[in-house]
């Protein structure tokens, strides 16, 4: 099991953080950028791992989010239950859209279409039903107790979101190893080649994007379990669909730390743009959308693959310095 | 006799007007080279897709070992252990060699342990055995041609369907790779390639079928098949045999 | 039931807007039919473009029936720039690596307009936009007739550019044949930035036709290009016919649509049939596979 130890590792040091860090900011900065490396983790599982870009992850966050809103506020159900059906409530909406659009042979620019057209629908009925909250929103009752999974200390969400990106970074590295994922990188790799040699990608890119959607939907739940708060904007805005594809692409596709490493870039980002500016509205998913354009155009691989490239880069040229006779050998 | 492996009926194929593929017939048995060659535009890339499950037939059936497979999916060929692979190769480019051959030998052993072990195995055993670590994409023509060939082996197949697996080769190559298919027919696969190298045809086809316009016109032996009047005109054109004929008589 | 004339009116509007629907989905088609990709930031380009037009009428009085001879061809020039120095360099080969550019420029453009300009509307009163011509049995405001006529004009030019002009046959060369195009000597790179720009100025155009009637936010042109990719996957990826017809239909079923459901559900009713085209028929009604 030594594969895990990176993971333990880096949660462990997470962890740590609450110990020396007690500014109320700090932590919440940490929350938000915790939750967005999850979602993105999400996204990466079906993008990153299997090739297929959503541009619509909000369908899952949303509907995480307002099945546990909507389940504690019109319904009195508890919130640990709530946030369960929340996860489910959006692998199902994931098992729905996978099953059409991949049976329906979609791919690469016409999937991303329709998983942005799913999302938008979602939106626009979100912003117009009552259960909802239409244009209003929802607003969840502050109860500060673990049985209304809301904490005093901002210190015990932190360490809650950690629990489950230490999840998810667990899944991705299950999957690295697992014959699952195997069939699941190939299908990016070269679908047709994997279906000559027995994969049944339309079964696996469905269970990738069930999975993808779970994680984010859970995400999802958090954020309303966290700010208490949400309407249509919020649960299937393009933000979060922009955020969580934006993290793993710049941390790195398809790698387990891609996602959370990307989500602090970004994060850190921001944060420093506001500081410089102020919070105007527009400035920060400006930068983000360059951000994503330079990323694309000088390191495709985000920053995990461009690490990795310059390794092999150095050593190639460490080679090439060496006398003719070790090249050979080497 | 023994009762053929695979077993093509009178198949079809329809583009709209174009009938790419017309009442072909032809069958492979386990343990012997089969070849299917013909001229360009035959249609043989065409019928190995109707027999592995990328195209369904307009008509006619497709049988393996007693049961129907027409029209069911690549996946389910394989697991039921027809193998091909492709004329333009198709590595996982982004993935090393071991990695690539992992994913057919996968389809037997979920196990990653197992199935890394099968992995080495047919690497090597196709002669990439020192590559198995580099990634796909560094390999040369004939490097590639033979991870395809390990990816399809490994999934343990008792049919395997080459297509064109020596185009691109020079001479040499093509005289390292032969061995490598003669001794998947003595280990008592059935193979079934297409081929336009006639050299490699002659030497280890035991049997030839030949697809000419969507038809298949001739079959036989290989020394039968390229005395075959009616094959030389469907590659030299009309005419040519009588041609030849006369040439000769002068 | 609702009377024939009401029926007659809410169709005439819905192929006065239909008709810009149709330019907008044209450019959109003109590039995926030659680069092959889905260009993520139509819609923001469209919102860029309709603060152009604001701002020629605004700051230089520049009514935007002219103002279109000019920032046509700027719109034109930027997607040249943005298709040969971003976009097509940052693909790598990768098709998918085309439609995270795409997406990142349309957030980028769409949220540099929110930064600058924030959320606020901007209209656009002409003089004579109030003016209306009698159908006979109905009024149908000039603007958007003078927006109909122009559409027709601007497809004939495409039209003329395409079959008559060197760079038209290239145009087409490269979207049959890249490969022999390039053997050709055709500069392919420069070839898809032309494609490009010939899209952000049919954009750009629509802006302009758009501006009298409509506004400029931030987000505006999001809303109008959802139903150009509609109609550009109804009528067929790559289809000028499919976009110009498809551009009618949709404008006639939107207009239909609103009257008797309301304009957000309309809305979902777009999208559900841009849904349903791609998961039945992506390649709509007159397109190449997919």
């Amino acid at each position: 099991m030594r594969a895990f130890v990176p993971i333990l590792i880096v949660v462990a040091a997470f962890a740590a953080v609450p110990l020396f860090v007690h500014s109320n900011v700090v932590l919440n900065f940490l929350v938000v950028t915790l939750l967005i490396g999850l979602a993105g983790q999400g996204w990466n599982i079906l993008g990153g791992y299997g090739g297929q870009y959503s541009f619509g992850q909000a369908a899952f966050f949303g509907t995480g989010a307002y099945a546990t809103a909507i389940l504690q506020v019109h319904y009195g159900v508890n919130a640990w239950i709530g946030f369960a059906a929340g996860i489910a409530a959006g692998a199902a909406v994931g098992a729905i859209i996978g099953a059409l659009a991949f049976r329906a042979g979609l791919r690469s620019s016409y999937f991303a279409l329709v998983t942005l057209a799913f999302a938008e629908v979602l939106r626009i009925v979100a912003s117009v039903t009552p259960i909802t909250g239409a244009g209003v929103g929802l607003l969840v009752r502050l109860d500060l107790r673990a049985q209304a999974f809301q904490f005093q200390s901002r210190a015990i969400f932190y360490l809650v979101i950690l629990g489950f990106v230490a999840v998810s970074l667990v899944i991705a590295q299950l999957l690295e190893r697992s014959r699952f994922g195997a069939w699941l990188i190939a299908v990016r790799e070269n679908e047709d080649a994997a279906m000559a040699l027995g994969v049944d990608a339309f079964a696996v890119k469905l269970a990738a994007m069930v999975v993808s959607a779970a994680i984010t939907a859970a995400a999802g739940c958090f954020y309303v379990q966290y700010f208490l708060f949400v309407d249509s904007g919020i649960a299937y805005g393009t933000w979060i669909s922009i955020e969580a594809l934006l993290t793993p692409i710049i941390g790195g596709v398809g790698t387990v730390f891609g996602a959370l490493a990307g989500a602090l870039v970004v994060k850190f980002l921001g944060e420093g743009i506001k500081l410089v500016t102020g919070d105007v509205p527009g400035l920060d998913l400006m930068i983000y959308g360059a951000v994503l354009v330079l990323v694309i155009r000088f390191a495709p691989r985000g920053l995990v693959g461009a690490f990795a490239d310059m390794r092999a880069h150095l050593a190639r040229r460490a080679k090439l310095r060496a006398p003719i006779g070790e090249v050979a050998r080497g | 006799m023994a009762e053929p492996l695979l077993s093509v009926e009178g198949v079809s194929r329809r583009f709209g007007g174009l009938l790419a593929v017309n009442a072909a017939s032809l069958s492979a048995e386990a343990g012997r080279i089969t070849a299917l060659i013909g001229p360009n535009g035959a249609g043989k890339t065409t019928l190995f897709s109707l027999i592995s499950g990328f195209l369904k037939p307009s008509a006619g059936k497709v049988r393996y070992a007693s049961d129907d497979i027409t029209g069911e999916p690549p996946h389910r060929l394989a697991r039921r252990g027809i193998a091909r692979t492709f004329q333009i190769v198709q590595p996982f480019a982004g993935l090393s060699v071991r990695e690539n051959i992992l994913v057919g030998a996968h389809l037997r052993h979920p196990a990653r342990a197992a199935a890394l072990e099968l992995a080495e195995r047919v690497g090597h055993d196709v002669g990439l055995g020192d590559m198995l670590d580099r990634p796909a994409h560094a390999l040369t023509v004939a490097g590639r041609k033979r991870l395809e060939l390990a990816r399809a082996l490994a999934t343990e197949p008792q049919l395997l369907l080459l297509d064109e697996v020596l185009a691109g080769l020079n001479p040499s190559e093509i005289r390292d790779i032969l061995p490598v298919i003669s001794e998947l027919s003595a280990r008592g696969i059935a193979v079934l390639m297409i081929e336009h190298v006639m050299q490699a045809v002659m030497s280890l086809a035991g049997h030839v079928f030949v697809l000419a316009e969507g038809r298949i016109i001739a079959q036989g032996s290989p020394p039968q098949v390229v005395a075959d009047p009616i094959v030389v005109e469907a590659y030299l054109g009309h005419g040519a045999a009588a041609k030849m004929r006369s040439a000769h008589v002068h | 039931m609702l009377s024939p004339i009401i029926l007659l009116t809410a169709v005439v509007n819905g192929l006065m807007t239909g008709a810009v629907y149709a330019l907008v989905a044209l450019g959109l088609t003109l590039i995926y039919g030659v680069l092959h990709i889905i260009n993520f930031a139509h819609g923001a380009l469209l919102s860029a473009a309709l603060f152009a037009a604001f701002f020629a009428f605004q700051k230089f009085g520049l009514d935007p029936y002219l103002a279109a001879f000019v920032i046509a061809p700027a719109f034109f020039a930027l997607g040249y720039g943005l298709q040969r120095f971003v976009i097509g360099p940052a693909s790598h080969g990768d098709d998918r690596n085309m439609l995270l550019v795409t997406l990142g420029l349309a957030v980028l453009i769409e949220n540099a307009l929110l930064y600058a300009f924030h959320a606020d509307t901007r209209t656009v009163d002409l003089t004579y936009g109030f003016k209306s011509v009698d159908l006979g049995f109905t009024f149908i405001a000039l603007p958007r007739l003078i927006s109909f006529a122009s559409v027709f004009v601007v497809a004939l030019a495409l039209w003329l550019v395409m079959a008559l002009t060197d760079t038209g046959k290239a145009i087409r060369a490269v979207a049959k044949e890249k490969l022999g195009a390039q053997l050709s000597g055709i500069d392919v790179a420069h070839i898809y930035a032309m494609t490009f720009g010939l899209g952000t100025a049919c954009v750009a155009i629509a802006a302009c036709l758009l501006i009298p009637t409509y506004y400029a936010n931030p987000r505006a042109g999001n809303a109008f290009v959802l139903v150009a990719f509609t109609i550009v996957v109804l009528g067929g990826m790559g289809s000028v016919p499919g976009a110009l017809v498809g551009g009618f239909v949709i404008g006639i079923v939107e207009s239909l649509a609103g009257f008797y459901f309301g304009e957000s559900l309309g809305q979902v009713g777009i999208f559900l049939i841009f849904i349903v085209v791609l998961l039945v028929r992506p390649r709509g009604l007159f397109g190449a596979s997919a």
